[in-house]
């Protein structure tokens, strides 16, 4: 189901918490498996209640409230943009308008080809750098304006 | 005349985050005085409240008192926590300390542990900053390999592990009790308090939980003693603040100023107003905190006394700045979005409340507003703030009430108009950046 690195990642993380607390290692093993798997299908979050000895139901509580996780495909690279105020202040709405336009799709949806797919985000903690861009969860693009965004579709489109 | 700083002054930003850099800077000295002097848990816990640390996180509460809450002698696993779920919109401190000065909070941390007698401590650090995860990971193996952390620390008889645990994506995670549920492994939903941490914590343990800052800031404390750190600012607040400028300014970024440093200078910090124009409020600490009008605001000093009497508060000390491109309608729609979106659901009042508050700005928003809209919307407001079990609801009803308390008129102007006072084009235009290095 997950890869042998996935699962010494997994134990990594378990290892973090006194031994009857396995299930602390929840966020971090649905964080691993979906950067391996792309998204969380219902026999990957099995998998991992499986592995950490947890309810299935349990795992699906974690795996639904919390934002960054994803129950269905999101495309090869998944773009999270803040749109809150502090962004918007700083050209987050213009910088959205010009995701969805070279994107030809709107919020939460997949473009055709499977490569991207576009969501709106809430604050990350970073609106000096406004507007902030996510990459795929991990990677944090700052200061996206029109020529900036440009250069990064180039560049995950290559 | 540049101002003292204690957490960001001498940082090159691309090797300070090393170990062995902190320590050329002097860090873990203060670790190592406690052991060679020897300052007990006690001594610890009293030279933080000389300083008049309060809390950065938002609550602004006295972080020595805090500590002496710990039953220090209970035996058995206790906890310490670092708050870096740093999701509140205008809010990006925590980030930049972790990124550039980690060893401060690992320090100021087994510190903590040290005086509330904790053997074991979590960061748990905000979903979207994975980069600033990985490094504090490293971070921390540093300080493990230099025997800073683990049995016997500089061969003394305290022992203290750390580590790390990385959100991914609920701004209510920011919440104690919702963090240590978050921890467990669960939903991050808080919980009833009483019993408070410091009895029943994580996994039902003694827990201390303290903001990213205000750990950074012990070392200091502690290497420099209380009452040097209190001067640094005024009396009841003392030391100095990092405050998040972000909106229509000319250098958004970080701004470490002692407290009790007047706005105007903060704002001058940060590059005065965009294209010179005029400040028409500003939400002195935190998208959480009631809005201030600009005239207000030009005024005060950046202290948790005086923001308070001002008629807000200095939160986590973000400071979003709206110039007179701001359309105060749009505003308060997009922080309401906000918390509807991150309401746990938990209480009916907020669950249901958020949705409802932001359906009606919403419609204001987009002409369909009417008159009554006013009255109902700080109606719902009151029936949401002190009605649930965590602050959201609070967060969410505030901004509501103070937007409409003090901008009622283009509020009125909207439902009658049908539109923006400020047309849009005005706010893309104010919303252009200067794009640069970052800070």
């Amino acid at each position: 189901m997950l890869s042998p690195e996935a699962l010494r990642r997994i134990d990594t993380e378990i290892a973090k918490y006194p031994a009857d607390q396995k299930q602390s290692a929840v966020m971090a093993a649905l964080a691993i498996a979906q950067q391996e798997k792309g998204w969380l299908a219902e026999d990957t979050m099995a998998f991992v209640a499986d592995y950490l000895g947890m309810p299935q139901v349990a795992v699906l509580e974690v795996a639904t409230f919390y934002n960054m996780y994803d129950l269905s495909p999101v495309g090869k690279s998944k773009l999270t943009i803040c749109t809150g105020l502090p962004c918007a202040l700083s050209g987050a709405d213009e910088a959205a308008d010009h995701l969805r336009e070279k994107l030809g799709v709107g919020f939460s949806e997949v473009t055709a080809d499977g490569s991207f797919m576009l969501k709106e985000g809430e604050c990350m903690g970073a609106c000096g750098d406004a507007p902030v861009l996510l990459v795929n969860n991990r990677r944090m693009c700052v200061r996206m304006n029109k020529e900036r965004i440009d250069a990064l579709l180039d560049e995950l489109n290559s | 005349m540049s101002l003292p700083t204690i957490l960001t002054g001498g940082l090159d930003r691309e090797s300070s985050w090393r170990l062995a850099d902190y320590e050329r800077r002097g860090g873990y000295q203060a670790l190592r005085a406690i052991f060679s002097r020897p300052l007990s848990p006690d001594d610890v816990i009293a030279e933080v409240k000389k300083s008049s640390l309060r809390g950065r996180g938002g609550a602004g509460f006295p972080t020595g008192l805090k500590w002496s809450f710990m039953p220090r002698n209970l035996p058995g696993e206790k906890y310490l926590i670092c708050n870096s779920d740093e999701g509140e919109p205008g809010t990006f401190k925590d980030r930049d300390i972790l990124r550039w000065n980690p060893h401060a909070v690992i320090e100021g941390m087994i510190i903590g542990g040290y005086a509330t007698g904790a053997t074991r401590g979590y960061n748990y650090i905000h979903g979207e900053i994975f980069e600033v995860y990985e490094r504090f990971e490293q971070a921390l193996e540093e300080a493990r390999v230099a025997g800073y952390l683990g049995k016997n620390i500089l061969g003394s008889e305290f022992s203290f592990e750390l580590f790390a645990h990385h959100g991914y994506g609920a701004y209510i995670c920011g919440e104690e009790t919702a963090l240590l549920e978050s921890i467990e492994g669960k939903k991050g939903q808080p919980r009833y308090k009483p019993p408070f941490p410091a009895s029943f914590g994580l996994y039902g343990r003694p827990t201390t939980i303290n903001n990213t800052e205000t750990f950074a800031n012990i070392p200091w404390i502690i290497g420099n003693g209380g009452d040097r750190f209190l001067e640094m600012g005024k009396a009841n607040n003392g030391g100095t603040k990092i405050f998040s400028v972000s909106g229509h300014v000319n250098r958004p970024g970080n701004y470490e100023i002692p407290l009790g440093t007047p706005f105007v200078k903060l704002l001058e910090m940060a590059g005065g107003m965009r294209a010179g124009r005029k400040l028409k409020a500003c939400i002195p600490g935190g998208s959480s905190m009631p809005v201030l009008p600009g005239d207000v605001m030009m005024n005060c000093d950046m202290d948790y006394d005086s923001i308070a009497k001002a008629g807000s508060a200095l939160g986590s000390g973000a400071v979003i700045i709206m110039d007179e491109t701001t359309c105060m309608v749009r505003a308060l729609e997009r922080l309401s979005y906000f918390y509807f979106e991150e309401s746990c659901g938990q209480c009916t009042p907020c669950r249901e409340g958020t949705g409802w508050l932001y359906r009606v700005v919403h419609r204001i928003e987009h002409g369909q507003g009417r008159q009554s809209d006013l009255d109902l919307l700080t109606s719902v407001a009151d029936n949401i703030a002190g009605r649930t079990i965590c602050a959201l609801g609070d967060a969410a009803a505030l901004p509501v009430k103070s937007f409409i308390q003090h901008f009622r008129d283009e509020f009125a102007y909207h439902i009658d108009n049908r539109r923006c006072l400020v047309p849009v084009e005005m706010q893309r235009e104010g919303s252009r950046i200067y794009v640069g290095e970052p800070w």
